[in-house]
């Protein structure tokens, strides 16, 4: 309807229009993604399988799938639990809680990096000293790892949920309590199947932020060689030591889980809306 | 007496929703809380049932006292304007979630579920979503779903207030029947007055946060308290300085001892009766109702001089705050 009342550009205008689109985004996204697709797969699958069989590589794919998936289900629950409480609740200090969430997209990932080696750094940090007597090592280890991506990925769960919990309203949870549900009850009853693809989308989206997360975590891990090593800190490794096709390979792993993310949340898109 | 609200306060920020407000509600009866929209009556209904708490007052349901009861140690069934269906869940399901939140044996469920659908005629829409029903085929499902539990009063806050007039009229009388053979204790909230008359035993009228009155239909419409629950039950017109229902007033084509003279200034015909303007001879206008047999019969017609008078024994408030009833 917008479309058919709406008074359109004449048509050499939306040809160039369309053209300029179109470069810029081969030039910025799609040309360079097929380079590392072309780059990867240039003598078949051989790179592709010595890559897979270097230790380093192997040890840093299994880090990068504990730190992720750690990240992703520690974001889960704060931010549905966050969620609720901005949308459902009235507290001192929401408004400045609301603002915080925003800050992991504006601050430089490195800037998180070092803020938690100055809370949890074993000699200097403000935690460090006390947990290291513990004997928990939290920087230079998965620990801060996790801590790092989780910080990075945080809002996106929260900003798929927060406007659906709006949209949904509190009435169908009135309606339960006044049914004789509980509070836990009526969450798992009625608003977690409200929130249900919010929150699907949100975790794919932190999962695919979590696997590419480089900055932080290379602050925070120490970078150490087949130990805190994570994918995308091995393809740089590699790269700079003239590794260039186990570089491609595993840059290519890292942007073919993000492309099956983004492939599952358009599947689960349309159903959403039905 | 089921609900007896004492003296409740309600403020949202420095707005007084409700002020010292005290009622009690029969039982078994249907009862209406009728008001302007901003009155309140959502607000002391949200109250009643646990969703909203009162700044003061006590609120006691069948001799319970509930004012710090949380909604669901309430047993009230509440409805609400807009349906609040459970999207995700079919029909029998929202029906059945009270009783399966009470961990009702699956047979008896299921027997209950099937005894409400019948009862609010949605047994054929059982295994359908709330999406896939009409506005008021919604609503009848969710007063299913609030009598599932059995509770010890209902509570509907404008339950036809989102559907159109005719399936609204519909419902009310479906509402009154149920009522009867049902015989929970309900209240329902409406800015209908016409919905309150017809279908409540009990009205209760909510203005700006106070109770202006509570009575049977009759005495509301016969008796009103003041100027303010007369012209909010009916319209009103000013005759000599009171107020009276337009179809009190009588039209004479010849003069007569007292009456107010006037000019036949509008005249308009909807459906069974005629709408007619006087404007008097002070300036000020006077509406009159007449069925299309009176109209005819006087031989009204614009530009006419006519003077009017009350019919006797018309009900006459005197148009100030501060209102005499006299009959
Ligand atoms: N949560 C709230 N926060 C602030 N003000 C509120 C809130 N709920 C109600 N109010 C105010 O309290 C007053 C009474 O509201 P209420 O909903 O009880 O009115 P009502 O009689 O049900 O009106 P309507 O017929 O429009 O539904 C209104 O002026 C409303 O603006
Ligand atoms: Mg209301």
């Amino acid at each position: 309807m917008a479309r058919s009342s709406r008074v359109r550009e004449p048509l050499w205008v939306r040809l160039i229009l369309r053209t300029v689109v179109v470069t810029y985004l081969v030039l910025l996204v799609a040309w360079p993604v097929a380079l590392v697709v072309l780059n990867t797969f240039q003598d078949g699958f051989v790179h592709m399988a010595e890559a897979l069989a270097d230790p380093v590589v192997q040890n840093a794919l299994r880090l990068t799938a504990v730190v992720a998936v750690s990240a992703v289900v520690i974001n889960l629950l704060f931010g549905v639990t966050i969620s609720l409480l901005l949308v459902r609740y009235e507290f001192p200090g929401k408004r400045a809680l609301s603002a915080m969430i925003d800050v992991p997209l504006s601050v430089s990932p490195v800037v998180v990096g070092l803020a938690l080696l100055l809370v949890y750094g074993s000699r200097t940090g403000w935690f460090g000293p006390a947990l290291a007597d513990a004997g928990i090592q939290m920087v230079f280890a998965t620990p801060a790892m996790v801590m790092a991506t989780a910080f990075v990925a945080l809002p996106l769960v929260i900003r798929e949920v927060v406007p659906v919990l709006e949209e949904v309203g509190d009435e169908q949870e009135q309606a339960a309590r006044s049914l004789g549900a509980g509070g836990a009850q009526t969450f798992w009853r009625i608003t977690l199947p409200s929130i249900k693809w919010a929150v699907v989308y949100g975790v794919v989206l932190s999962l695919a932020r979590s696997l590419g997360e480089f900055g932080a975590v290379k602050v925070v891990s120490g970078n150490i060689v087949g130990r805190t090593q994570t994918a995308t800190l091995v393809v740089e490794q590699k790269y700079q030591n003239f590794e260039q096709t186990t570089a491609y390979s595993v840059a290519f792993l890292l942007a073919f889980a993000s492309v099956v993310c983004i492939v599952v949340v358009s599947i689960l898109r349309p159903k959403e809306e039905s | 007496m089921s609900i007896e609200v004492r003296n409740v306060d309600k403020r949202f920020g420095d707005f007084v929703a409700l002020d010292d407000v005290s009622v009690s509600i029969p039982t078994g009866q249907l009862t209406a809380l009728l008001g302007p929209s901003g009155g309140g009556k959502s607000t002391l209904l949200r109250i009643i049932a646990g969703l909203e708490n009162a700044d003061d007052g006590t609120i006691e349901i069948e001799g319970v006292e509930a004012t710090h009861l949380p909604p669901q140690k309430r047993n009230v069934g509440f409805v609400f304007q807009h349906y609040a269906a459970f999207k995700h869940m079919n029909v029998a399901k929202n029906v059945a979630f009270g009783l399966e939140i009470r961990k009702r044996p699956k047979a008896d469920v299921e027997r209950r579920v099937d005894e409400l659908l019948r009862l609010v005629h949605l047994q054929q829409f059982a295994h359908r979503l709330p999406a896939q029903l009409s506005g008021g085929q919604r609503q009848r499902m969710a007063l299913a779903r609030a009598l599932a539990v059995e509770p010890t009063v209902l509570l509907l806050d404008e339950p036809f207030g989102a559907l159109d007039a005719k399936v609204r009229k519909e419902l009310r009388d479906w509402l009154r029947r149920l009522h009867d053979e049902v015989h929970v204790t309900t209240v329902f909230v409406t800015h209908d007055q016409e919905e309150a008359l017809e279908v409540a035993d009990e009205i209760v009228v909510i203005n700006d946060g106070r109770i202006e009155q509570v009575g049977t239909p009759d005495q509301l419409y016969d008796e009103p308290a003041n100027d303010f629950v007369m012209s909010f039950l009916g319209d009103v017109t000013r005759l000599n300085g009171v107020m009276i229902r337009p179809h009190d007033v009588d039209v004479n084509s010849t003069p007569v001892d007292g009456a107010v003279v006037g000019t036949v200034t509008r005249l308009l015909r909807v459906g069974f009766e005629v709408r007619v303007t006087v404007t008097a001879e002070d300036g000020h206008d006077v509406a009159v109702v007449l069925s299309r047999a009176e109209a005819r019969g006087s031989g009204l017609a614009e530009g006419a001089t006519v003077w009017l008078t009350p019919h006797r024994g018309a009900l006459t408030v005197d148009a100030r705050p501060a209102a005499g009833v006299s009959a």
